[in-house]
């Protein structure tokens, strides 16, 4: 039998997507039962791993892209630009590729090669900026680029309200519908896109939500001599509307991915360690009640990464950006 | 006495030093005390009084813009940590 053209679709697909943008969101949430510090407080996780491309930043890719496609800023031919060597290129290239654009993401030329191969592999070119300058090094670079040239449409998600729009609608509105009750939010602090969407959205279902930003703390090398007056804060965060805003560091996360992994079978990446060790740090707090982490990502983009055997975990993470 | 770890941004102002002493009750003593001994981190670390906009200071892991500020208690024991604000999610 001859299967249909695409353009005719006989056939009934209810249960098919039409695309991966349409797989984008509605992730599980899971009780991470063994993990709680305390019977009564219940620790749950919002698994954003399970999102089409591998990660949270599916959600902000699509939703910056189609923002921008709607307002009329956005138009077939042009080519994306972003700062990221990491999940948020990868998305934008699964987005771009579905949709036809080009995509350029500008990383630190220290950026790992695994990262810059599947970039590649997805299509993507790349552009690197000084090693030395680190991300906000790379951040510089491509507002540049995008000044100089006018076929550049850069998202840059961390000036990008759909960033937070799209934690506002979808990851936040998921959770208060999948749980009766949440006291605290933990994700982890990037563009502060999740923090800020997503916490608005509960804060309406739950009013006296604590929003918590796991924040990891950087090695000497990663922070460098870089000046003061490089500093970059992202415009879409307001610190001002966190609760707390906690460090972490690098062996602190790991030591939360392997709790996750040793006690929940949950393969996650570093920044949901982070999260991990914060949730659970919060929940101790508290008499009862109800935590919940994102989790961006899985483990798999990290399985080379050097901090598995390392006996001194910070001396082989601190070179680089993990989160 | 707290210590006060000084990211490598500032070590130059502070002769070099990787972590300091000062004494003080709240994370603006604390900081003044630095400050006095080091005069040239004034500048890089306060802005108009307050803490400088590209500055972060955390106390027992904590950023203080999420507590009160400079008049977050810092303990005998404590650990203020001054970093940069830099860039995240480029990594992601």
């Amino acid at each position: 039998m001859t299967p249909p053209s695409s353009s005719s679709r006989p056939w009934p697909a209810a249960l098919a997507a039409s695309s991966l943008l349409d797989l984008v969101g509605n992730t599980p949430l899971v009780e991470l039962q063994r993990l709680s510090p305390k019977p009564s407080v219940r620790l749950y996780a919002k698994l954003e791993g399970q999102n089409p491309s591998g990660s949270i930043k599916d959600r902000i890719a699509k939703a910056m892209v189609e923002t921008a496609e709607a307002r009329g800023e956005l138009q077939p031919g042009r080519e994306l630009l972003e700062p990221t060597s990491g999940n948020t290129g990868i998305s934008l290239a699964m987005v771009a590729r579905i949709k036809g654009y080009g995509l350029t993401c500008v990383m630190p030329a220290n950026a790992t090669p695994e990262r810059r191969r599947l970039l590649e592999l997805m299509g993507a070119s790349i552009v690197e900026s000084p090693a030395d300058e680190g991300t906000n090094g790379a951040v510089q670079h491509a507002l540049r680029m995008a000044e100089d040239d006018p076929r550049y449409f850069m998202p840059f998600q961390y000036a990008n309200e759909a960033n937070v729009g799209a934690h506002y609608d979808g990851t936040g509105t998921e959770i208060a519908g999948q749980l009766d009750r949440v006291d605290v939010l933990v994700a982890g602090l990037g563009t502060g896109g999740t923090l800020m969407g997503a916490g608005a959205r509960l804060r309406e279902s739950f009013p006296d939500l604590v929003v918590a930003a796991a924040e990891p703390l950087p090695g000497d090398p990663v922070i460098g001599l870089r000046s003061l007056e490089d500093g970059y804060v992202p415009p879409i965060l307001d610190v001002g509307k966190l609760d707390r805003k906690l460090l972490v560091t690098n062996a602190e996360s790991v030591a939360g991915v392997r709790a996750l992994l040793e006690r929940e079978a949950i393969f996650a990446g570093v920044s949901s360690g982070a999260v991990v060790h914060v949730g659970r740090k919060l929940a101790q707090e508290l008499d009862e009640g109800v935590v919940v982490c994102v989790l961006a990502d899985g483990g798999w983009k990290y399985l080379s990464a050097p901090f598995w055997a390392a006996e001194d975990v910070e001396e082989a993470m601190e070179k680089s950006v993990w989160w | 006495m707290t210590t006060v770890r000084i990211p490598p941004t500032l070590r130059p102002d502070a002769e070099g030093r990787r972590e300091v002493t000062a004494g003080g009750t709240t994370v603006g003593e604390v900081l003044l005390d630095v400050a006095e001994r080091f005069p040239a981190l004034r500048a890089r670390i306060f802005e108009n009084g307050n803490i400088a906009r590209f500055v972060n200071v955390y106390v027992g892991g904590e950023d203080i813009r999420t507590q009160d500020g400079l008049s977050t208690p810092v303990g005998d024991d404590a650990t203020v940590i001054l970093l940069p604000a830099m860039a995240g999610g480029v990594g992601r």
